[in-house]
């Protein structure tokens, strides 16, 4: 894993090394070759580490004063809120963390797709957040379901209906996942042992997500390739730790602000209503981080297409790599690219909001062209435009641009001329 | 591989693949299984409804199986609006005849079949039903007309045991 060779100084660590390579690991982290040109966005990393480790913290927490039945579930959660020591700390942390952690892995997938990171030879890391992302969803969605309030129960009821849109089977699969005939007591025991599972096979997922990041090394701005160890890169410790550090001070200051400021402007104020399976809330809605898919669920106005195409709005995240085909990495060495990439991130901050909005008239139209707008991003416009874009001209390596003072050749050249 | 003649070797390893697979197979199916509904889920089959108090135009809602089940008294102006609807209208044709036996009475599981939400009474483009959550209308007799629903509410099994009680499943 190294890329040179580690002896411990103490005998004793030598000891321990040569029967369990830990300390070769430590020092692999610490020295792990970074390039030193990599800016902020490169930080949500990091970030997403933490948010998963206070996720399992505070869950484990909330996980000894919380009663999963049907009968007491949103009754041990207000006991939580009002009578367990710190009680309303843990769970608006946990509840607003869930938020947070959203936040941060959109950050870290648009910073991947500006910067081409899931290109050659990254496309691993690339799936295995893919299915970090797909585990994430489901253990928030199980999450919200906990409490059981009006949105816990017909967020759960609408979401495992889905399933019955597979063909011939799929009444069948709903009833093996409620465990009855509606959604019950079965299904929210169920929902909170897998709730419980989840985060720590998205643990396992990061690891295998981190070892083949330090394969190839990472990405930078400029999406070159970068020798290492060498004049292009840091060592992690100090330099990369230090600025993740300093992110993550400042992610947190967002984060404490909602916990303690506006802890529950992220939620809906129906889910402090006891479910109740003989009314539906007049207006369901997801949490805001699921918006744009429930979007497009809706604005097919056929049952199963409607679940394919929000599946595969996700899925086709999985084959990214292979349906750019372009060779340059960075948005910034491609012009048309780079608009493209920006009108995308519109598509889906509308997507977003109309899929808050009541599924008729204008907004129905809106989601419609947003969804197929989506798909035309990945299916047509990627594909043509790796092959027709011209494309600026590459720097040599990370330092030239830096020194330069832009990532852009061109422009460097230009500059040094001046200064000549 | 292809052309060596396949030896008692390779025999006796696909023989115990083949064990293997069912072994693990007959593990596994009870683990699955176990999440089906339990005998006590299953237990709940029936329920009876008093409906005398119940007036035309009227509907009540009772739970049967942890679902909804509406039960509406129809006024004689919805019965011919549903009695009349043409069958190459309806998205699932249905006539109201069979989902209606007896057509002041109209009992159905009050469950959207798009993704389950219950639809609200009263409401909607055929004055029937209309849910709330993606916008799926039904009419008088329960029918969908317009939205993502693809199926009528369902109608359960149901009998009057007398002339006040109606006993569902």
């Amino acid at each position: 894993m190294s890329d040179h060779e580690y002896t411990p100084k103490s005998k004793a660590g030598k000891w321990f090394n040569d029967r369990l390579p830990l300390l070769t690991l430590a020092n692999h982290l610490t020295d792990y070759p970074t390039p030193k040109n990599l800016n902020y966005w490169w930080t949500f990393g990091g970030i997403l580490t933490f948010c998963l480790i206070t996720q399992i913290v505070t869950g484990l927490v909330l996980a000894m004063h919380y009663i999963a039945h049907a009968d007491m579930a949103f009754e041990s959660v207000e006991h939580i809120m009002r009578d367990v020591n710190y009680g309303w700390l843990i769970r608006y942390i946990h509840a607003n963390g869930a938020s947070m952690f959203f936040l941060a892995v959109y950050i870290h997938i648009f910073r991947s797709l500006f910067y081409g990171s899931y290109k050659s030879p990254r496309e691993i890391i690339w799936i295995i957040g893919i299915i970090i992302y797909l585990l994430m969803m489901a253990a928030a969605f199980m999450g919200y379901v906990l409490p059981w309030g009006q949105m816990s129960f017909w967020g759960a009821t609408v979401i495992t209906n889905l399933f019955s849109a597979i063909p011939l089977v799929g009444e069948g699969v709903v009833t093996w996942l409620w465990g009855g005939y509606s959604v019950d007591n079965p299904t929210l025991t169920r929902f909170f042992t897998l709730h419980y599972l989840i985060p720590f096979l998205i643990l396992g997922l990061v690891v295998l997500h981190i070892w083949a990041l330090h394969v190839p090394g990472n990405n930078n701005p400029v999406g070159i390739d970068v020798k290492k160890p060498s004049k292009d890169t840091v060592p992690f410790h100090p330099y990369i730790v230090i600025k993740d550090g300093f992110a993550l001070l400042m992610f947190m200051i967002v984060f404490a602000f909602f916990v303690f400021y506006a802890p529950n402007i992220l939620g809906h104020a129906d889910n402090y209503i006891e479910a109740n399976p003989l009314v539906t809330p007049a207006h369901i809605v997801p949490e805001w981080y699921l918006l744009p898919f429930y979007a497009i669920l809706r604005s097919v106005p056929d049952k199963l297409l409607g679940v394919v195409a929000m599946l595969s709005a996700i899925l086709i995240l999985a084959v990214l790599p292979w349906l750019d085909t372009s060779k340059i990495r960075s948005a910034v060495f491609r012009p048309l690219y780079k608009q493209f990439y920006w009108i995308l991130v519109a598509d889906v901050l509308i997507l977003g909001y109309v899929g808050a909005m009541p599924a008729e008239g204008l907004y129905l139209l809106i989601a419609r062209v947003a969804t197929a707008y989506y798909f035309l991003h990945f299916l047509v416009i990627l594909p043509v435009l790796g092959l027709k874009e011209r494309t600026i001209p590459l720097p040599l390596s990370i330092t030239e641009p830096v020194l330069g003072g832009s990532p852009n050749m061109a422009m460097a050249k230009k500059k040094e001329s001046k200064i000549e | 591989m292809s052309d060596k003649k396949p030896e008692r070797r390779d025999f006796l390893f696909t023989a115990t693949y083949a064990v293997g697979a069912v072994g693990a197979a007959a593990v596994v199916w009870p683990l699955v299984d176990q999440m089906n509904p339990d005998a006590s889920v299953k237990a709940l089959a029936s329920t009876e409804v008093d409906v005398s108090s119940l007036k035309p135009g009227n509907t009540i809602t009772v739970l049967w199986r942890g679902k909804p089940v509406f039960i509406r008294r129809r006024t004689q102006e919805e019965i011919d609006v549903a009695r009349s609807v043409k069958m190459e209208d309806l998205i699932h044709p249905e006539k109201d005849e069979d989902r209606a036996k007896n057509p002041e009475w109209l009992v159905m599981l009050g469950v959207c079949t798009h993704l389950g939400c219950v639809p609200l009474n009263d409401k909607g483009d055929y004055d029937g039903w209309f849910c709330p959550c993606h916008g799926s209308h039904y009419d008088t007799s329960g029918r969908i007309r317009k939205g993502p629903a693809p199926w009528n509410m369902e109608v359960p099994k149901y009998e009057f045991v007398n002339a006040n009680t109606i006993k569902i499943g």
